[in-house]
């Protein structure tokens, strides 16, 4: 009896105790929560925006595999993170990319290889990567082809039609003609909010409809794996700013709701700014990251150049991720703080 | 370095352009190469006014180097490179007065090019005449290289054309895209991507070189 449970006992270091999650399945989870914003899209952009998804998930997939093979390791393709990349990058692209006259079709391919190559094989590979590597593909390419970039479709709900009309996004409307103008396109005001929670209106792919993403980020909510942090203050201060400074006629004159339910700031919010890797870890941390990405979305929504900020604010906070971790970590346990002990000379 | 009898005249020329090209193998001067660089002619005018100086400087402080002071060498170095900057920027804003509007500023900014410096202290202070004439020449061609090259890449990804300067006033601007194929590579940004990427490539190609400069010895 006694020989016989020695010889069961194994010896290993810590962790004794493992949970069955992997950074695979956490990869497929997300990519799962992802899709029903993804069949909204399709939904309204029809089978363009399934071939530029399809088209950047490939091109993601292929150039890991590619940089993998050329370093010499092995192949991390099951671990999702490319398959992911790929997903959150063609999601975050216009519907109208899949044009042949001009031709735009390589745009979420180069966008693909920066993304995947340069900001996160070039930086250590997944967990290394400073930047989230969708976002900046997305940058990236809206610097390099701003024109075709911001051609955005009007949704259809004709599933071939591959001739659409183009049009502004709500947020355009409202940056250059202001909300009355935005209410007008859109009828009432009750209308406006229904076709901007349903999805039903010109954006990037993935990002239109706010239900179908509230939906995904809720279940990732419900299975742990993200926590409120960062979504409820990135939100929060998105609709404290856009309620104080978003009216043209004075302060505490703006709608919130217009400015949380459009552009990017859903997809942005649960999915985007989440990511493990380029966002703080420690709770505390994550609310001071979500308030700095909703302040910086809000000043360039209102001040700067860009009708969308989202992107650009979770990239500058992303920057800010390991300075942050670092101001608010946890004090050990136990651990006595030393007293500044004068250098003798 | 400093030591002349062993090496020729040539290989310290070649020294400057291949195994310690300022910008690509000592990452130095970085700034002039990422600010004018999206425009071959900028980038070639500046390359050659960088040329100028460090020549200039290495045979002025060589020929000097016997009365300087030790002590009071630095100030010494700067006064002589500041010399010559002035030389360089007001030849340019009388001869190449378009070059000059745009890269002006950065022509005046020469004066605190660490590689310049370093070759005065390192090499001119410590060498005759005709050693620091070749390190001098070496260093410049190596940087003039270097802008080239960046100026070239950019410019040809970032605008589709490549302008190409048949004399001092003139220039013969050659279209390959009517589209701008890759904006930001004339942007800020692309010159940090256009110089970390040619870096990559260059050390790359020393990596394979040395590679079988060892297998066939």
């Amino acid at each position: 009896m006694e020989s016989t449970k020695k010889e069961q006992l194994i010896v290993s270091v810590s962790p004794h105790i493992k949970s069955d999650e992997t950074t695979s399945r956490i990869m497929w989870t997300v990519s799962l929560a992802l899709m029903p914003a993804m069949l909204s899209g399709l939904y309204f952009f029809g089978l363009k925006a399934l071939f530029i998804t399809a088209l950047s998930i490939i091109s993601c997939m292929v150039f890991e595999q590619w940089y993998m093979k050329m370093v010499g390791k092995t192949s991390v393709l099951s671990d999702g993170s490319g398959f992911l990349t790929g997903l959150l990058l063609g999601m975050n692209m216009p519907a109208s990319l899949w044009s042949f006259s001009p031709f735009t079709v390589h745009i979420p391919v180069i966008a693909s290889f920066f993304a995947i190559v340069i900001t996160k094989q070039l930086f250590g590979g997944l967990g290394y990567n400073v930047f989230n590597p969708a976002l900046i593909g997305r940058a990236f390419a809206l610097i390099s082809w701003p024109k075709a970039m911001t051609i955005w479709n009007e949704p259809t709900a004709a599933f071939l039609a591959m001739d659409a009309k183009t049009t502004a996004t709500p947020l355009g409307i409202l940056k250059e003609e202001g909300l009355s103008k935005l209410i007008e396109v859109f009828g009432d005001k009750m209308n406006l909010y229904m076709h901007l929670l349903s999805g039903n209106r010109a954006g990037s792919i993935g990002e239109t409809s706010a239900i179908a993403i509230l939906i995904g980020g809720l279940f990732l909510l419900y299975k742990k794996y993200i926590s409120w942090h960062i979504p409820v203050s990135f939100l929060a201060t998105v609709a404290l700013m856009a309620w104080i400074f978003g009216g043209k006629e004075g302060l505490f004159q703006g709608d919130p709701i217009v400015h949380l339910i459009s552009g990017g700031m859903m997809l942005g919010a649960w999915f985007m700014a989440t990511d493990y890797v380029t966002s703080p870890s420690v709770r505390n941390g994550q609310i001071l990251f979500g308030i700095g990405c909703g302040f910086l979305t809000m000043i360039i929504r209102l001040k700067g150049g860009f009708p969308e900020g989202v992107m650009f604010a979770i990239l500058i906070m992303n920057c800010f991720a390991p300075l942050i971790d670092r101001g608010f970590k946890a004090k050990v346990f136990g651990a006595v703080k030393q007293p500044k002990v004068k250098e003798a000379k | 370095m400093s030591s002349t009898s062993t090496t020729s005249l040539k290989d310290l020329f070649l020294n400057g352009i291949i195994k310690e090209n300022t910008i690509f193998k000592l990452a130095l001067s970085l700034c002039p190469s990422i600010a004018v660089t999206n425009n071959l002619k900028n980038g070639i005018f500046m390359g050659a006014a960088v040329l100028f100086v460090q020549t200039m400087v290495n045979i002025t402080i060589s020929l000097m180097r016997k009365v300087i002071h030790p002590k009071v060498r630095l100030p010494i170095f700067m006064l002589v490179i500041s010399g010559w900057v002035t030389v360089t920027s007001m030849l340019m804003a009388a001869f190449v007065p378009d070059v000059y509007a745009k890269v002006g500023l950065y022509i005046q900014l020469i004066v605190a090019f660490a590689s310049i410096l370093a070759r005065a202290e390192m090499f001119a202070s410590k060498n005759s005449f005709m050693p620091s004439m070749a390190d001098g020449l070496g260093m410049g061609v190596g940087f003039l290289f270097a802008l080239t090259v960046i100026s070239f890449f950019r410019e040809l990804v970032g605008k589709g054309t490549l302008t190409i300067p048949t004399s001092l006033s003139s220039a013969h601007v050659i279209t390959f895209m009517h589209t701008k194929p890759l904006l930001i590579m004339v942007l800020p940004a692309g010159g940090f991507l256009a110089v970390g990427i040619l870096m990559a490539f260059f050390n790359w190609i020393d990596v394979r070189y040395m590679k079988k400069g060892a297998v066939s010895h």
